[in-house]
């Protein structure tokens, strides 16, 4: 399949402007012009970037997403409206004008020593990063959690209660261990899009995988290269993850219990 | 003394729906009653009012001289006291059945896991289910899962039980080995509020019988002279109905 | 804090944000939209297709899409636009391809492989009984399709489709990386040269969140009424 494409390709770009266009898969072991290392370096500190970013991104959202969600589940109001307030406040703004507000704009409103601070931060851009990706995921996290909540039977709170388990006690041992179950799956996805959506981070200047193919492009030439690579790794980051999750999935099986219907 | 005391209780869904009309009745200790009637009379929403899972909005509600309505702080110590089966079981699926059974002991009652796991395997003899502790809910029967969940009212000592419609989710061939448990339960002495259509039940080992309609008690009496010659012409009707097979 | 926010430069800028810049981020949504659905919809049919050929190629087509990142596809696209389109028109030289062609095209493309399984949900939700019933009285394959399924299908997803919709109208929000003048990108130029990016991209924030707060308001009325008809 490479062939018949490395010849088209080259016939085109031969044909066209880039005459100086080679195809040289080459390019990856040769040393970039900053002269940081390789290209395939560069593209392997961009992947671990891309993976920390998910990870700790994944992390916030997890958490704070859990707690959102467990309180829209609440038998009172105002938790309820919190929770909701929170998830409309974080889905109806694009991801990339939320980094940008934490990045370019909430400096500028904390106090002025602390914003200054801030703005000096090494790996400024990555904890922003971090914290409006986080952020933005824990409202579709919440959304997850709450609707795994919600799908239990009624009668499972009940039975909690009714042998005399506190509310806290009830989630704690009850609902949450079978709501989690429930959710895995959508769970997973929420976490590949964490992934990929740590690809907006580099309009801040994270240099993570797409960055890092960006710039390979920029300063070799070699588009093609330097895209297949990034896409290749992507797909390559996500099929780890939905195997792994799907082992994961598997080992948290309960038998005879087939989801929201006990 | 009474072990439950209702009085007077009224409950309301929504302003324009109410599903309890001052209701009024008690049970006393070591008592078996029967509350029956049609779907939808509230028969359900009063046995559940009784360890304050369904909240009432008049009237108020004692358990062992405790007054359960206006209890806050110490609900859950009050329900891990009074036993309650439901309809559907409500085992919880992700806990083997001997961990279903230790959860409100070691939780709640804040028992040792050894002697949780000896008192969770002491009732899984009672109800004949030993082998089956270490399986899941889903692996048993309904009619095992429904003992299951009598076993685990049970290890929290109860000073009386709850069963709402312990067997109507249940296969016929599977109802009598639940009853059977039940009528052991009764015949110990047990307090007991049972909804339940199981009329064979009630004659069996019912003192009381309470019939509900629409959000009424209706009629409450001694056993005898329910089936005998009940008083309300809707409790007639009802009797009729069911047992007419 | 607040005390030198600038509304001012938010007045200013009104024509400008919205005449180019809203502009084209709701020709870019409604393009990609009304593109990716027709384009998914076949995608769609085709994964369903018994054929394995054509459903594993659309498989593929829908995994690959889903897997990467969509500011990577625009880059992807962007740079690749030109040497598709030389190839396709047979030209001498790689076609010029524009930063706001380019990005209509791509989301048309990235978005078919969201509307495909959503299509495919709605397809494979209409009971197999309907498609039998419509082959009984002698349609054809097309025909049932084209009569019986698909606007099913159709009705049943619509409120799924729009929710996808408003997603996406957030994420033309991405085309900031090709340095187009859509709402964010106007609002950008404008917080850079004035030097009000505070006033700029809050403002940025209320404007996107009021429209696809309204928007998804109105898909939850829609939600409702569409679960009653049926």
């Amino acid at each position: 399949m490479a062939q018949p494409l490395h010849g088209l390709l080259t016939r085109a770009l031969a044909a066209g402007g880039y005459v100086n266009y080679n195809w040289n898969w080459g390019i990856f072991w040769e040393q970039t012009p900053e002269a940081t290392g390789t290209y395939f370096s560069t593209l392997m500190s961009g992947l671990g970037v891309t993976i920390m970013l998910a990870l700790c991104a994944w992390t916030i959202a997890f958490v704070i997403g859990s707690f959102i969600g467990i309180i829209r589940t609440l038998p009172s109001k105002w938790p309820v409206r919190l929770g909701n307030a929170y998830i409309e406040m974080f889905r109806n703004i694009p991801l990339l004008v939320q980094l940008f507000i934490w990045f370019f704009v909430v400096p500028e409103l904390l106090p002025q020593e602390l914003g200054a601070w801030v703005k000096q931060l090494r790996n400024g851009p990555f904890y922003t990063a971090m914290i409006g990706l986080g952020l933005y995921m824990s409202s579709r996290v919440a959304t997850q959690v709450s609707a795994g909540i919600n799908s239990l039977p009624k009668g499972q709170r009940m039975a909690g209660t009714a042998i005399g388990l506190t509310t806290v006690q009830t989630y704690r041992y009850i609902l949450l261990p079978l709501a989690y179950r429930v959710i895995f799956p959508p769970l997973t996805s929420e976490f590949l899009n964490t992934i990929k959506n740590t690809a907006v981070a580099l309009t801040i200047g994270v240099l993570e995988l797409t960055a890092r193919a960006r710039s390979m492009q920029e300063f070799s030439f070699q588009v093609f290269e330097a895209f297949t690579a990034a896409t290749v790794i992507y797909l390559a980051l996500s099929a780890v993850v939905t195997i792994g999750m799907r082992y994961a999935e598997q080992r948290l099986v309960i038998p005879g219990f087939n989801g929201g219907k006990a | 003394m009474p072990m439950i005391t209702i009085d007077n209780v009224s409950k309301w869904y929504n302003p324009t729906f109410q599903v309890l009309k001052n209701c009024t009745t008690s049970v006393d200790k070591g008592e078996v009653v029967v509350v029956c009637g049609p779907s939808g009379s509230g028969k359900s929403t009063l046995i559940k009012t009784v360890n304050a899972l369904e909240p009432v909005q008049e009237g108020t509600i004692t358990v062992d001289g405790l007054s359960v309505t206006t209890m806050k702080k110490d609900l859950p110590k009050l329900r891990s006291r009074v036993g309650m089966v439901f309809q559907h079981f409500e085992l919880f699926p992700h806990l083997r059945i001997v961990e279903n059974l230790c959860l409100g002991q070691t939780k709640v009652l804040g028992r040792s896991e050894d002697s949780a796991r000896a008192k969770a395997m002491k009732m899984l003899e009672r109800v004949g289910l030993t082998a089956h502790a270490e399986k899941y809910p889903g692996q048993l029967s309904g009619g095992q899962q429904q003992r299951v969940a009598i076993a685990r009212a049970l290890v929290m000592d109860p000073i009386c039980m709850l069963f709402d419609e312990p067997t109507s989710a249940l296969d016929p061939e599977m109802i009598n080995e639940v009853l059977d448990v039940m009528v052991e339960l009764a015949k110990e002495g047990m307090t007991m509020m049972v909804v339940t259509h199981e009329m064979g039940f009630a004659k069996k080992v019912a003192n009381r019988v309470i019939f509900m309609d629409a959000g009424e008690i209706v009629e409450d009496a001694q056993k005898d002279d329910f089936f005998g010659s009940p008083r309300s012409e809707r409790a007639q009707q009802f009797l009729s109905k069911i047992l007419a097979h | 804090m607040f005390s030198d926010f600038d509304f001012n430069v938010i007045w200013r800028s009104l024509p400008y944000l919205f005449e180019q810049g809203m502009t084209f981020t709701l020709t870019l949504t409604v393009i990609a939209t009304i593109g990716g659905l027709i384009l998914g919809t076949f995608v769609a049919l085709m994964r369903l297709s018994s054929n394995v050929a054509l459903s594993t190629f659309a498989a593929s087509y829908v995994n690959l899409m889903r897997s990467l990142p969509l500011v990577l596809v625009i880059f992807l696209f962007y740079f690749l636009m030109p040497y598709i389109g030389q190839w396709i028109m047979r030209a001498d030289q790689p076609v010029q391809v524009g930063a706001y062609s380019s990005t209509i095209i791509t989301f048309t493309l990235f978005e078919a492989a969201y509307f495909s399984e959503i299509m495919r949900a709605g397809i494979q939700s209409i009971p197999r009984g309907q498609v039998m019933a419509g082959y009984a009285i002698g349609l054809n394959y097309r025909e049932v399709m084209r009569h019986v399924v698909l606007p099913q299908a159709f009705r049943n997803m619509l409120p799924v489709i729009f929710t996808q919709t408003i997603v996406l109208f957030q994420d033309t929000s991405l085309v900031y990386v090709l340095s187009i003048t859509d709402f964010l990108g106007a609002a950008s130029k404008v917080a850079q040269r004035d030097g009000r990016l505070t006033e700029m991209y809050l403002f940025a924030a209320v404007v996107y969140f009021t429209i696809c707060f309204t928007a998804s308001f109105f898909v939850k009325r829609l939600q409702k009424r569409i679960s009653i008809i049926r």
